[in-house]
């Protein structure tokens, strides 16, 4: 049995308590023994891709209980995909919360950090779906506390609602896991497969049921409307590193959505046909509109990256929506480069933040206004999947994969007006922020007092030196971008290869509940 | 060359300038200039065989999945673009570099120039629809950067953000054109594309996608009503006037209908659309022209005419239309680069370009006015300038258009275009050069350094020798690329003659130069005519159209966003019950399968106390002190209720944690309001009952009918019952699952209680390290205190109780795993019982005596846990792998140990650290100056992780 | 007893839920508890009702065991909710502290930005 598989779980929950323990008042070694452990979680999650490329579905037995009856580890493509996404992802937030500063700004950064991985990377890896609860409780409870790191009335009232909006949807996740448990009596991903299969068509109701409030919990993480009205004042009011790393969170219920309505709930199962693509695809063209016209509308630059995270996660749900091998590929290819382009995103924003606050108004130039207008214009480039970077790749892939289906023209429409409107917002807010503070006869300063006599202030502010480690993370994430873009090909492949495995269910449910194949 | 270096050279030379800009702007200037030029030669070297009729391909796979490949080639009309691109290129290079003043950074600008060079060779070079995508809103937003190069002029910054909207959008509708286009033919490669003109014009599919490319076509350029992008384009620095916006990018849509021309032209449809909107462009762009006194608005309209002309031309449909418009194609970007060049010379030295405030210059700047006198007479079609030739063919081909069944039609109002066009181009020699010479020019003209004039002259000079010699020059360029444009295989023979004799075309030149000489007699009246006369400003629409998409976004964001989570919870309580039901009634719902069970007098009972605690709770909520109470009861009931449908250790865990959960919740409103106002409408809130009274049925009619439903198939505890003495060493098989079968979960689920205490912890230093501080240290309590604060008859009996509570959770720990109890449960007990000892003793004393801090508690708690579980790896087993074996002691039967009770010695110091820390840190909010150490909920400020004084200053 | 307990069990929800609509930051944590206690009997009800058959292997006699897994699963959810809540109040507490202000909906900021269009 390859311990490799619960290597992401175990070394942060070691980590993260040892930071706890021994190194509560020594910053820099935690920063130290984050980073490590961050990279160290990077060369697993690489080992474990490489392994999972040729198809097959590793197993992990805990307690060595077989499954059904004990919890699985199961590691697929679409897993250790998601593994190396995220664990790529933290290492530029770590690098970059360490370059800021922000880890400074109150206690326990790092360690919460570390906890935040355990659960995303637990929920990634777990075949049980009860275990999936548990790792989402895990991965929340540890976002609260990142979502609220330094304090501040806006953040606490913001953190408040948060709270309380995902209390509501873990109430949700019970009821749905209870409806599964109750009609299936089982709890293991697979064996639910093989149980929902089996089932008489004349005893769905109650399954669907369940089914669809599981789904319902996905939605809400995946921020899909009318359940996303938790997003954009979290993101925005969360520390913008933060909010980089939550860029994978949304991810996480697009995954869930995937996994449980492939694997369990899969197209062809009778017992629940028709639950998902009724509503979802509709959905989550509004989830893309609504998210197109945030990002115009927004005020604040924390907010109108909120939105735009909104939008993309509307862009990557019209092709999950399609439940075709086709468009999952595309949506695979999607999800990654919407983590990345909407972390690059984040990090720009708070690097602005930092200098002159978000607000989406002319102020006087800041530090290094050249260069992160520079890393503005390419992120922007991104969000709005304009070309050459992988966006516009991804929103072709969607486009494409969409072809057969009777709403195409409806998608299309969706996605290129919202790219549109997008595109209009994005240059509004870069030519405000950027190039009007160029201009002296536009200048409204917010803090009158700062405008006129407060000159050393106005130096510190402004043109105090800051190290290069934040700019470093921000190329990081954009040389993912190039990178993805550049081996589209191959990227692709590898997505397609996913999907593939994705609507094969049996080989997932044969491995995990060793059966021969008759 | 390989095509791929032609290509890639610009964006590998956009580069240098960035970087060698320190080097000096000669340095940046000459790197740029150094690349171009490269790739121009390897243009060249790839000349002679396009020009034996041969094309020259590169192909390389990029993601053959989607049909998007890296596919280059180059025919007749690549290479007449690519040289139009490479070469003015070069000339703008030269120009800009004595153009742009000292304090523009001309690092950047060349690097803007040079990737948008290598977008525009992109667009020609490409064999593939998707790549040539790429391509095209490269050039979008390249030049979105170079026309608001000037970022402190707010004409740059709107004339960019126009551009990028229209040009992008129309890009944008080209995406879908172009997919559809692929998804008729079955492939994006041009060269596939190109062959299969019957399938396409056949394709239910074809108008949509003409009319979605066309749109990405007419917005490139600036074709009406998109035409009112260009003039604003114009705050641009003049080279890039001259470049994007009269030589190359507004040349992309002409390119790209010409490109498509053998599979999209011909039709019905292709006409009416293309030419007839070419003919209306030309016509008012022309209009226009006449009546700008900006010398950059003039050129700008005048540009769009010609483009519209152009397009008029493509749009004939006819081989000698084809050919007539890539001839007037090369000819324009000669004489209006050129010009633009002058205006730009005009505006550097005499500071303005205001026509009204120049003219008279010929004696000032001899230099430029020769070179501008040629370049408009070939604008305004005068012979033997190339221009004339151009617009022979034009007006040539229009006396044999047919315009719904009207031979009149077209012809006249090509002349009447002619006629305007002729005056504009006469006005830009008058106005500014002839005349007399004034004496109130912002600041002295004078003729350029060499390096300003040098371009445009160059350019006249090609002017006047393809005027003269047209067939030679270039012949072979336009032949090859009008071939490529009919596509029919064979070459069509070029010949332009300066005299036919006397013919139509000839009749109606001359009509139109003389009719442009009196418009321009005329001009000061019409002028006033013009300014006078009501006539829409596109800016201000777009403007209003733009501002006002902003504003409603805006108001639906706020509205839609508006802060408020009680709205939000609702939809989405809402949405969920309504799609759950969804679910329900679309399903088959089948019989009852078990029987209800009779219900004693002790549930009946139970369940009267519980409604009644819950509504109690509802309706009196306001008073908080009171609802929290009536919540403990609730919870006992439930807790009873777990025992006495066999739940054992529910009952114990429900209880201990409900002791625990009241504690805090009455320390925390001991800083809340003590009761909540009535501020929700009668209204709302029999909203919110609604929606509650829904939701709740559904759930207990959800849980009615699974509990009357038995499992479709036995449930997989089954095997927990058969296999939890055997297999896990203990008879208390809920034990046993927490801490071997689901070990996992509970090994999560301690993780989050250690989480839990930390983000309090975190959110206490955060707060006391905040002002808030200062509020909290001088807050008054608003209850009455109770004069001694720790009664002795509490202290005594807490002090002896805490031994017994201690042993007490040792048994349950103990017993856990055998009977109920378990590391859960024994931890909360001992933290009720220290807590006990903090509320009658007061914090500070328990804290002085307390060993460990609880960081170490939570952290080793969650360690021991983690390392029980490693453990097994020693044994080459799985995580969390438990053994177990038996003691026998004397006194006791038989005494078990396990692997697993390491596990549970884990959650119970994990349960006992986040308890009290999270009670620490209440008590460290409720810590006022004055208070001794002995007294109730203090802490010593000595501790090291208090927050010191200097925190708050 | 399926009626009672079901009807409990909704009405411990509705009751939650009504008090999650609130405008206050404590009647939302007392309804989440309230939901809680709802959600919790809902888990536990999925194993079906059983009297006097707790699931501790009696090793002398042949007795009926009530399904052991959903108390597990119980057990593990009224831990997590025991950490959240505590979370919950003191988020709730602190934002009361720093706000003076126990509203749990907030006022976006509705800046006006300056406009270049």
């Amino acid at each position: 049995m390859n311990h490799l598989l619960i290597a992401p779980v175990v070394l942060p929950a070691i980590v993260a308590p040892f930071i706890i323990m021994v190194l509560r008042h020594h910053l820099s070694l935690q920063r130290i023994f984050s980073l490590a452990s961050t990279v160290v979680l990077l060369a697993i999650s690489l080992v474990l891709a490489t392994q999972a490329t040729d198809g097959t579905v590793q197993v992990y037995e805990l307690g060595n209980w077989p499954a059904p009856f004990g919890i699985v580890l199961v590691l697929d493509r679409l897993s250790a995909l998601m593994l190396l996404l995220t664990s790529g992802l933290a290492l530029t937030v770590v690098l970059y919360s360490i370059g800021s500063g922000w880890d400074a700004r109150g206690r326990h950064f790092h360690a919460l950090l570390q906890f935040q991985l355990m659960g995303i990377l637990g929920a990634f890896l777990t075949g049980d779906a009860f275990n999936l609860f548990v790792f989402f409780e895990v991965l929340l409870i540890a976002s609260y506390g990142l979502m609220i790191h330094g304090g501040g009335t806006k953040r606490l009232q913001a953190g408040v609602q948060y709270v309380v909006y995902n209390l509501l949807g873990s109430t949700l996740f019970l009821f749905a896991l209870g409806t599964i448990y109750s009609v299936t009596g089982t709890l293991n991903m697979a064996d639910l497969a093989v149980r929902v299969a089996e089932l008489s068509p004349d005893d769905t109701a109650l399954l669907r049921v369940g089914a669809i409030m599981l789904l319902l919990v996905f939605a809400i993480k995946a921020a899909v409307l009318p359940l996303h009205f938790w997003l954009p004042a979290s993101y925005a009011n969360a520390p913008l590193p933060v909010a980089a790393l939550f860029a994978i969170m949304t991810k996480v219920g697009a995954y869930g959505i995937l996994r449980m309505y492939t694997l369990v709930f899969g197209p062809d199962v009778t017992a629940t046909a028709g639950l998902v693509g009724d509503w979802l695809l509709p959905a989550a063209m509004l989830t893309l509109a609504v998210g197109a016209i945030g990002v115009l509308g927004s005020r604040e630059i924390g907010r109108l990256v909120a939105f735009g995270a909104i939008a993309s996660m509307g862009t990557l749900l019209i092709a999950v929506a399609l439940f075709t091998p086709q468009a999952t590929a595309a949506a695979l290819y999607y999800t990654v480069h919407s983590t990345l382009a909407a972390a690059l995103m984040f990090l720009v924003a708070d690097l602005v933040m930092e200098r002159r606050g978000g607000a989406i108004i002319a102020q006087r130039p800041m530090a290094q206004t050249g260069l992160i207008a520079s890393l503005f214009f390419v992120g922007a480039i991104a969000m709005a999947g304009m070309p050459p970077l992988s966006g516009f790749v991804g929103k072709l892939l969607v486009m494409d994969a969409a072809r057969e289906h009777d709403l195409i023209w409806w998608i299309w429409a969706v996605i290129l007006v919202g790219s549109l409107v997008t595109i209009i917002g994005l240059a509004r807010a870069g030519s405000e922020i950027f190039w009007k503070s160029h201009d002296a006869s536009h200048i409204d300063d917010p803090e009158p007092e700062l405008a006129g006599h407060d000159e050393p202030a106005e130096m510190e502010q402004g043109d105090a030196p800051t190290p290069a480690l934040p700019f470093i993370a921000c190329f990081v994430l954009l040389a993912g971008l190039v990178l993805l873009t550049i081996f589209s090909g191959p990227m692709m492949d590898y997505t397609e290869a996913t999907a593939a495995q994705l609507f094969d269910p049996n080989l997932y449910i044969d491995a995990v509940l060793k059966r021969v194949e008759p | 060359m390989s095509l791929f270096l032609i290509a890639a050279l610009p964006f590998l030379g956009a580069l240098f300038p960035a970087l060698l800009i320190r080097a000096g702007r000669n340095a940046a200037a000459a790197s740029a200039g150094f690349t171009t030029l490269l790739a121009f030669i390897g243009l060249l070297l790839n000349a002679p065989s396009v020009l034996r009729g041969e094309v020259v391909q590169a192909r390389l796979d990029w993601l053959p999945g989607l049909g998007l490949n890296a596919n280059f080639y180059l025919d007749g009309l690549g290479l007449l673009f690519a040289g139009l691109i490479l070469g003015i290129g070069l000339l703008i290079i030269l120009y800009a570099r004595f153009y742009l003043s000292r304090e523009d950074p001309m690092g950047q600008f060349y690097t803007y120039l040079l990737l948008f060079q290598g977008a525009m060779v992109g667009i020609v070079l490409s064999d593939n629809i998707l790549l040539l995508l790429v391509f095209w809103e490269l050039t979008s937003l390249s030049s979105f950067l170079l026309i608001g190069y000037w970022k402190h002029l707010p004409e740059g910054r709107q004339g960019a953000r126009m551009a990028l909207a229209v040009t992008g959008s129309g890009g944008l509708a080209m995406i879908g054109g172009m997919l559809m286009l692929g998804h008729i033919v079955g492939s994006y490669d041009l060269t596939v594309i190109l062959q299969q003109k019957e399938l396409i014009q056949a394709s239910p599919l074809y108008l949509p996608a003409l009319i979605l490319i066309l749109i990405g076509a007419f917005t490139k350029s600036a074709q009406f009503p998109f035409h009112f992008w260009l003039p604003h384009a114009m705050a641009a620095p003049t080279p890039v006037s001259a470049y994007l916006h009269s030589a190359t990018m507004v040349k992309a849509g002409l390119f790209l209908m010409a490109r498509m021309w053998p599979v999209l032209a011909g039709t019905e449809a292709w006409f009416y659309i293309v030419a007839t909107t070419g003919l209306i462009t030309m016509v008012l762009g022309a209009v226009i022209a006449l009546f700008k006194d900006d010398l950059k608005a003039l050129l700008a309209y005048s540009t769009v005419s010609h483009l519209g002309l152009i397009t008029m031309l493509l749009g004939f449909g006819t081989k000698p239309a084809a050919i007539a418009a890539v001839f007037h194609i090369i000819n324009h970007a000669t004489f209006k680069a050129a010009l633009f060049m002058t205006a730009g010379i005009i505006d550097h030295s005499a500071h303005t370009r205001d026509i009204k405030r120049l003219g008279g210059l010929r004696k000032l700047m001899p230099i430029t006015f020769t070179i501008a006198v040629i370049a408009s007479l070939s604008m305004a079609g005068i012979p033997p300038l190339n221009g004339f030739l151009s617009k022979e063919m034009m007006l040539e081909e229009t006396v044999h258009t047919l315009w719904r069944n009207s031979h009149y039609l077209v012809p006249a109002l090509a002349v009447f275009g002619a006629m305007f066009s002729a005056a504009y181009s006469f006005r830009y020699i008058v106005h500014v050069f002839l005349g007399p010479q004034r004496n109130d020019y912002p600041a002295q003209p004078h003729d350029p350094e060499v390096g300003l004039w040098l371009a445009p002259a160059f350019l006249t000079v090609l002017v006047v020798a393809i005027g003269l010699s047209p067939n030679l020059l270039s012949g072979p360029v336009v032949s090859y690329a009008a071939a490529a444009v009919i596509g029919d295989g064979e070459v069509p023979h070029f010949h332009a003659k300066l005299w036919h004799g006397i013919t139509i075309p000839l009749m109606m030149s001359g009509m139109a130069i003389t009719g442009g000489i009196l418009l321009l007699w005329g001009h000061p009246k019409l002028a006033k005519l013009w300014n006078a006369a009501p006539r829409p400003e596109a800016k201000v629409i777009f403007d209003g159209v733009i501002g006002g998409l902003t504003r409603t976004s805006q108001r639906v964001t706020d509205v839609l966003h508006n802060g408020s989570i009680t709205r939000y919870s609702a939809i989405m309580l809402v949405f969920t019950t309504a799609i759950s039901l969804y679910a329900y009634r679309t399903g088959v719902a089948a019989e009852a399968t078990r029987a209800v069970q009779q219900a004693g007098a002790l549930p009946i009972i139970g369940w009267i106390c519980l409604v009644l605690a819950t509504l109690f709770i509802v309706l009196n909520h306001r008073n908080r002190l009171l609802s929290l109470v009536l919540i403990g009861v609730v919870g006992l009931i439930v807790s009873l209720s777990f025992n006495y449908l066999s739940a054992p250790d529910l009952a114990l865990t429900q209880i201990s944690v409900e002791v625990v959960t009241i504690i805090l919740m009455l320390l925390a409103l001991n800083f809340l309001p003590k009761d909540t106002p009535v501020e929700s409408p009668v209204s709302t809130r029999l909203r919110d009952a609604a929606i509650a009274v829904t939701a709740g049925t559904g759930v207990g009619g959800l849980i009615y009918a699974l509990m009357t439903r038995d499992f479709i198939v036995p449930s997989i505890s089954e095997f927990h019952l058969a296999n939890s003495y055997k297999g896990g060493g203990g008879t208390n098989v809920v034990n046993v699952i927490l801490v071997d079968f689901r070990g996992y979960d509970t090994f999560g689920e301690i993780i989050v209680l250690g989480i839990a205490a930390m983000v309090i912890f975190a959110l206490t230093e955060a707060i006391l390290g905040s002002k808030v501080r200062a509020y909290l240290l001088n807050r008054k309590p608003d209850l009455p205190q109770d004069g001694d604060p720790h009664p002795l008859m509490m202290v005594i009996a807490t002090r002896v109780m805490m031994p017994l509570a201690l042993t007490v959770a040792a048994y349950i720990f103990f017993r856990g795993h055998n009977l109920p109890g378990g590391g859960f449960i024994a931890g909360l007990i001992a933290a009720i019982a220290m807590i006990m000892q903090y509320m009658a003793s007061g914090f500070g004393w328990a804290a002085e005596r307390q060993r460990v801090y609880y960081h170490g508690i939570i952290g080793s708690g969650v360690l021991i846990a983690a390392t029980t579980g490693m453990g097994a790896w020693l044994a080459g087993k799985p995580f969390l792998t438990s053994a177990f074996g038996y003691l026998h002691w004397a006194p006791l039967e038989e005494f078990e140990w396990a692997t697993a009770a390491l596990f549970d010695l884990g959650v119970f110091l994990a349960v006992v650290g986040a308890v009290m820390l999270t009670l620490e840190s209440l008590a460290r909010l409720a810590w006022q100056p004055g208070m001794q150490s002995e007294h109730p909920m203090d802490i010593n400020p000595a501790r090291d992780d208090a927050p010191t004084i200097e925190k708050e200053a | 007893m399926e009626i009672l307990f079901a009807s409990a069990v909704g009405i411990l929800t509705a009751a939650g839920i009504y008090l999650i609509l609130r405008k206050r930051t404590f009647p939302v944590i007392l309804g989440l508890s309230l939901l809680t206690y709802g959600v919790n009997l809902f888990l536990f009800a999925t194993g079906r009702l059983m009297v006097n058959a707790p699931p501790v292997l009696n090793k002398y006699a042949e007795v009926p065991y009530t399904d052991p897994l959903p108390q597990a699963l119980v057990l593990t959810a009224i831990v997590i909710s025991f950490g959240m809540t505590a979370v919950v109040v003191m988020i709730a507490l602190g934002a009361y502290l720093s706000a003076k202000d126990d509203h749990i909906d907030m006022v976006e900021d509705t800046k006006r930005a300056g406009d270049d269009a």
